[in-house]
This record gives C-alpha cells, sequence and structure tokens, in this order.
C-alpha cells in the first residue's frame, strides 16, 4: 500500500500545520464542496432520502454473496471476466497476468485507490509496464512522486506555483501558472498516452448486479478514454463497491456527486459491462473486472465495523473534518486519509500500526453528520481505541499504552470514591502552588506540559463545588434537601 | 404545577476546576423556585475514559452514577458532552448487559442539559422577567460537538441569549467547528488540538464580541486557555454565568 513517509502521524501533522498554502487550499475545498454538501442535504436531499440510501446500502452488505454473484454472471454472459481476488497480492497478479498476455508495454490508469491500496503500480513498473495516471490531479502527483492527498481532490495540496515548475521541469514547457495553459499541456501529453496504451486501468465508483455494469463519475473525462481506448480494460472494485439493483445506484449515485463535490451530477458519467460487442464501434477488445477482498470480508463478518463498508468514497468526511482541515492528508501516511482513513487503514493494515489514526481525531462528529450515507466514524473510531486500550483477539491488537492503561486505572479507583477523589484535589491543589501564575497554571507543568505549551490551564479551586454546596447553598436554600 | 425537583450534576471539571459556573446554575434554578438536591457522593461520568478506549473503567464509573442518580425525578448537568455520555454512550457500555441497559436508558432519559432543561422543560424564553438576568455587551455562541451535533441542542441557548436584556448575540463563522478540545485528545495531539483551537480562537475574534459563551466548560477551558495564552482579552463565559448575571 502506498504510504511514504517513516515519520509518525504527530511529526506529520507538525509539518502540516505550518504549511499554509496547505491551509489555505483545504479551507477553500472546505468552504466550497463541504458547506455545498451540507446545504444539499439541508434544502434539497431529504434525511429519509439518506436513510433509505443507507438501508440498501446494508441490505445489499447482508446478500453481499448473492449480489456479487449476479453481477459477474452478468457480465461474463457479455464476454466480460471477473475474477475474486482474495488478497492484495491476488489482485496485483491478475493484473500483471493480463498485461503480460496481452503484450502490455504502457497502461493508462485512472480513478483508482484501489489500485493505490493493493500497491499495483509498482509491480506492473518491474516487469516492465510504464503505468501512466490519467485524471489530472492524480497526474500531478505521479509527476512530482507524491500519494494522493484528498480520496477526490488528489492534489489540492498543490497550488497552481507549484504545478508550473513541476510541469516545467518534467513536461519540458516554459513556466507558467495560468490553468489553461497548464491544463493544455498536461492534456497534450496525457492524449499522447492514451492513443499510446495498450491497457486501461480504473476503479469502480459503483456497480450495479442488476444490470451487470460498473459505473465511474469524473469531470474531466479522461476516464471514459482511458476504458475505451485500450484494447484491454482493467477495472478494479472492493468488494462492496455494488449495488443490486438499478434504483439503488441510481439513488447512490446522486449522493455520490453531492456528498463529493456538492454537483447533482458530475460532468461525465460512465457506464461499463464488458467487452465491444458485435457491431459496436467503441469500447475495448477485452474487459476484466477485479473484485478485491484484501480483508473487507473480516470488516463484514464485524458487526461493529460492517457499517463502514456502506461507504461510498465521496470524500465528504473529508470535506468537513478539521482535524484534516489543519494536517491535509499525507499526515495520515496511508491509501485512505481524512476521518474514513481513520478508520479503514487500522482495519485494512493493522490497529496497532495505525494507532495515531484510530487516537488522533477529536470525535468531533463533522463526518457523521456530512456522510452521505450516516457512517458513524466517531464510534467505530471509540471502538478502535476500545480494542487498543485492552487489546482484541479476533484483531490481533495489543493494548498500546501500558503508562495510559496505569493511569486509567487510577482515575477509575479516583472516581469510584467520592473520598478519593477529595483526596486527589486535595493533592492537587498542593502540587500546583508553584505553578500557579496570574489566575492559571502556565508553561510545562508536569503532566500538563502538553497542555500548557500553547495554553493556559485552570488551577484546581480553593474550594471544590461540592464544598461550596455544603457550606454555601445547602445552608441558604431554606427547604431545600440538605443532603 | 407542583414545584420541580432538580438533581444537580455538578460534573468533575465544573467540580473542582470551575465551580462558579455550579454557584451560577445554582443561582438560575433558585431563581425559578426550584427544588435542587446534591448527592454529595457524585464525581464523574467516565467520558475521560470512554473517550480514550477504556471502558472497563468507564463502565465502573457510569454504574455508579446509575446508582447515586437512579431515583432522581430530573438530573440537569452544565455541560452537553457529559449529558451526550449518560444519554448515549452509556448505551453503549451496557449493551450486553440487558439489566445495567433498561437502567442507563431510563436514567438517560430524564438527564438534561443544562439550557434544555430551561427552556424545554421549565419553558423559560425571557431570561430578563423570568430571571432578572441582564449583561451588557456583545457576545458569540460556541456550539459544541456533543452539544450540537451529539444531542441537537442549538436553538435552546440561543433563545435564551437573545433575550437576556442588554445583550448582543452575534454569530461567529462555522460556530459548530470542534474547538480542538476532544478530552485526552488535546493532551496526545497538542499540536493539532491548539491548531483546531486557533481556527476557533480567529472567528471568535472576527465577530468583534468581548465574550465567547457557551454550554460546555471543557470547550470553554480550552478556548480561554488559547485566548489567555495569546493575550485575549475576549472572555469565555458559561450561559450560567450569563444567565444569573444581574448587569455588570
Amino acid at each position: 500500500m502506498q504510504q511514504n513517509s517513516d515519520k509518525t502521524y504527530s511529526e506529520l501533522s507538525r509539518d502540516a500545520i505550518g504549511d499554509e498554502d496547505l491551509h489555505a487550499a483545504i479551507r477553500m475545498v472546505q468552504n466550497g464542496m463541504g458547506k455545498g454538501a451540507q446545504a444539499m442535504w439541508r434544502d434539497e436531499i431529504t434525511p429519509e432520502h439518506r436513510r433509505l440510501a443507507k438501508e440498501a446500502r446494508l441490505r445489499t452488505l447482508n446478500n453481499l454473496d448473492a449480489v456479487l454473484a449476479t453481477l459477474a454472471e452478468k457480465i461474463r454472459a457479455r464476454g466480460g471476466h471477473v475474477y475474486f481476488a482474495a488478497t492484495a497480492e491476488d489482485a496485483r497478479n491478475y493484473c500483471l497476468e493480463v498485461a503480460r498476455k496481452n503484450n502490455v508495454r504502457l497502461a493508462v490508469k485512472g480513478k483508482s485507490m484501489t489500485s493505490a491500496e493493493i500497491g499495483m503500480d509498482p509491480l506492473l513498473e518491474e516487469n516492465g509496464v510504464e503505468v501512466v495516471e490519467t485524471d489530472l490531479g492524480e497526474y500531478i502527483i505521479q509527476l512530482a512522486g507524491e500519494a494522493p492527498s484528498h480520496i477526490i481532490a488528489p492534489c489540492i495540496h498543490m497550488n497552481r506555483k507549484r504545478i508550473g515548475k513541476l510541469f516545467q521541469e518534467k513536461l519540458g514547457i516554459p513556466y507558467s501558472e495560468d490553468p489553461p495553459t497548464l491544463t493544455r499541456a498536461a492534456r497534450k501529453a496525457l492524449r499522447e498516452k492514451l492513443l499510446g496504451a495498450d491497457m486501461g486501468i480504473s476503479g469502480c465508483n459503483i456497480a450495479c448486479a442488476e444490470t451487470g455494469h460498473v459505473c465511474l463519475v469524473s469531470n474531466e473525462g479522461n476516464i471514459r478514454m482511458c476504458t475505451t481506448m485500450p484494447k484491454v480494460h482493467v477495472a478494479l472494485m472492493g468488494m462492496e463497491r455494488v449495488t443490486a439493483t438499478l434504483a439503488e445506484h441510481d439513488m447512490l449515485l446522486r449522493l455520490l456527486t453531492r456528498g463529493a463535490s456538492a454537483q447533482k451530477v458530475s460532468t461525465y458519467v460512465s457506464f461499463m459491462g464488458g467487452p465491444r460487442q458485435p457491431g459496436e464501434t467503441d469500447g475495448p477488445e477485452e474487459f476484466h473486472l477485479v473484485i478485491i477482498d484484501n480483508g473487507r470480508m473480516k470488516m463484514l463478518a464485524d458487526p461493529r465495523f460492517r457499517e463502514v463498508l456502506s461507504c461510498i468514497r465521496c470524500g465528504g468526511c473529508l470535506n468537513i473534518c478539521p482535524v484534516y482541515g489543519r494536517i491535509g492528508g499525507h499526515a495520515y501516511n496511508g491509501t485512505y486519509c481524512g476521518p474514513i482513513g481513520a478508520v479503514l487503514m487500522p482495519l485494512l493494515e493493522g490497529v496497532n500500526k495505525h494507532a495515531d489514526l484510530c487516537r488522533g481525531e477529536s470525535l468531533c462528529g463533522a463526518c457523521k453528520d456530512i456522510c452521505p450515507v450516516h457512517n458513524d466514524l466517531p464510534r467505530m473510531l471509540s471502538e478502535l481505541r476500545y480494542m487498543l486500550a485492552y487489546g482484541d483477539e479476533k484483531w490481533g491488537v495489543e493494548p498500546v499504552d501500558g503508562a495510559e492503561a496505569c493511569a486509567f486505572k487510577a482515575w477509575g479507583a479516583a472516581m469510584s470514591s467520592r473520598t478519593a477523589y477529595d483526596l486527589l484535589v486535595k493533592a492537587g491543589r498542593i502540587v500546583q502552588v508553584p505553578f500557579v501564575k496570574n489566575g492559571v497554571l502556565g508553561k510545562g507543568v508536569g503532566p500538563l506540559a502538553k497542555w500548557t505549551a500553547s495554553r493556559d490551564f485552570p488551577p484546581i479551586a480553593k474550594k471544590t463545588f461540592a464544598e461550596r454546596w455544603k457550606t454555601d447553598h445547602a445552608k441558604r436554600l431554606n427547604g431545600a434537601d440538605n443532603e | 404545577m407542583t414545584q420541580p425537583n432538580v438533581t444537580l450534576f455538578i460534573q468533575c471539571l465544573v467540580d473542582s476546576l470551575l465551580p462558579e459556573t455550579g454557584d451560577a446554575m445554582v443561582s438560575v434554578l433558585e431563581r425559578l423556585g426550584v427544588r435542587m438536591h446534591y448527592p454529595p457522593d457524585q464525581t464523574c461520568c467516565g467520558q475521560p475514559a470512554f473517550n480514550s478506549g477504556y471502558r472497563n473503567e468507564a463502565a465502573k464509573t457510569a454504574r455508579r452514577f446509575l446508582d447515586i442518580f437512579e431515583n432522581s425525578e430530573a438530573i440537569v448537568c452544565p455541560s452537553g458532552s457529559c449529558v451526550h455520555m449518560v444519554r448515549h454512550h452509556y448505551l453503549e457500555l451496557f449493551r450486553d448487559d440487558p439489566v445495567l441497559l433498561d437502567r442507563a436508558c431510563r436514567v438517560g432519559a430524564k438527564t438534561f442539559e443544562f439550557t434544555e432543561y430551561l427552556v424545554d422543560v421549565l419553558g423559560v424564553t425571557d431570561p430578563g422577567t423570568q430571571l432578572g438576568s441582564r449583561y451588557d455587551g456583545t457576545v458569540t455562541y460556541h456550539d459544541s460537538c456533543h452539544l450540537s451535533r451529539g444531542l441537537g441542542i442549538r436553538r435552546q441557548p440561543r433563545l435564551l441569549l437573545e433575550n437576556v436584556p442588554g445583550l448582543t448575540l452575534v454569530e461567529m463563522d462555522d460556530s459548530d467547528r470542534c474547538c480542538g478540545f476532544g478530552g485526552t485528545f488535546s493532551v496526545k495531539y497538542p499540536e493539532i488540538s491548539t491548531a483546531l483551537a486557533d481556527d476557533k480562537v480567529q472567528t471568535i475574534l472576527a465577530t468583534g464580541a468581548g465574550a465567547v459563551v457557551g454550554c460546555d466548560v471543557s470547550c470553554l477551558m480550552n478556548i480561554k486557555g488559547r485566548l489567555s495564552r495569546l493575550g485575549s482579552h475576549v472572555r469565555a463565559l458559561h450561559i450560567a454565568e450569563i444567565l444569573a448575571g444581574e448587569g455588570k
């Protein structure tokens, strides 16, 4: 899986927080797309609509084997190939095999985070296949040798000046920061690749079992060239990205584009259900659909996390999350970032490995509010933290922080008796004396050092409320119960 | 109407760090003729442990909370996130124990956040007349996460503030954007937490208000801590302090 840095979440966050350009860029996306989606949920799409969509998602997940079997049957009937990949390795080996059989030298790609998830590009490249991203944002970050930083706006972290310099260096054009000039340069370079490619690789936004097609939404149109011009098309999909009926497909598609970019529909919506049929002029000669498990069955089998598979990858949660807004996608250091990444990455790659993602969100709930299918990400983050606190056999999780566990044990003891609690308060009053200045606890106070590095903290009061109640209120309140 | 009976749930942060908030709440309820009870054994609802994943410890304190508050008529608390804990997270804590789950449901249903209780139960709509409140100045209101998104309480505090004589309420941008406190998150990831607090501070300062008002001392403590470190004179006040105020 795509991972770029050995730095920790905290270190990467610290770097990102200092990047004012990044902050400004995400702000713009959040103010536009995030608030736009919220307005659509308020003014146009009823909560009922979203509830029905969620129900449909869960119904499909509950019958996933049958739904996928129907999808495969329909596609095979039209001459397409369907491969069920249990692991990332299976999926990428299958793709390599297809490339080998067809003597593929150049593959064009688009709209596939799944390919990053399974680590496909490096394998193809090791085997002599050049892989070129055709989505403009993806193309830019591929040129820069970086990873996407947003689910639907992968190069949101780069401004036009950086892109101008990058194009000057990599495409050999004169420096420009004029968007149309840059876009034309990218278009010219990409058209050459699209015309020369032997294989097109795509993701799948939503598949539909009833009709046997996969669907891709885009705003640039490159994806339709990527999937129809080369003689082979391989579509990769996570096993959950399917609906049973066309009506459900329609419902989700409407939510997807709105949640992603507050659009009623995207500029291009492509439907593909197999290779070119006799008499048709467009389309690939070979069509392969790779349906990938790679850990999803395990999520499906766990009632605590099954819900996360109803995600339609609109990225809406990124467009509202205050934490993502400040640290950007790279700080999450994985294929999927933002609140959805904070739940998915630990489940896909190991809860201990991504412990920081489970713990590094404020649980504010904004992601749950904006999610088109009401995914309760804060609830699942809380479950992940529960695993990290005590370990979890089923998911192979080890308790993460011995010191914290001890602290909470002590805290539990203190909170279980008012006498113990009062003792703690009294001890605190004594301990804090040398640190109180101007009525606050300032910099560098023992266990509060991390808080007080940037924020003042109130000292423990001279009299707790309980003491005040006893000495002041209860006496005054005649007729009150002086418990 | 019979005299309302309220059991005060004064969470640990108010009890030990900001007891003035508790005093203010008592003063407001006193003016409304509410009969108050204060169980002296209470400590914490368990929220810090729950949010950090330590559910066994949280369940221990939650069971204790049920024992202490179970027989109350109405439980009122000056904190949205603690009420959210009792009303919603207790159900997760006790999901495998039908008896405790049932007890938690019953206690959760009669636990109210302070402004929710004032407006929705006691029908307070005019603090000037009903409470003698007065505040001379401009304030802005911060929607804390668990209160606004978790409990859906946005209208009640605004209704109260708008009707305090002398007070002008100006809305800040993104009033419901998280201030970055998040319990132990603020200590585990202090840089991210501070960056979020800075965004909040910026929207507060942009209103020109002299004070930011909220219904959760934890958020207020975070915002106030950052305001104070930045040398700002903008005050951070709990809504109970505004309602109990009789002018400056």
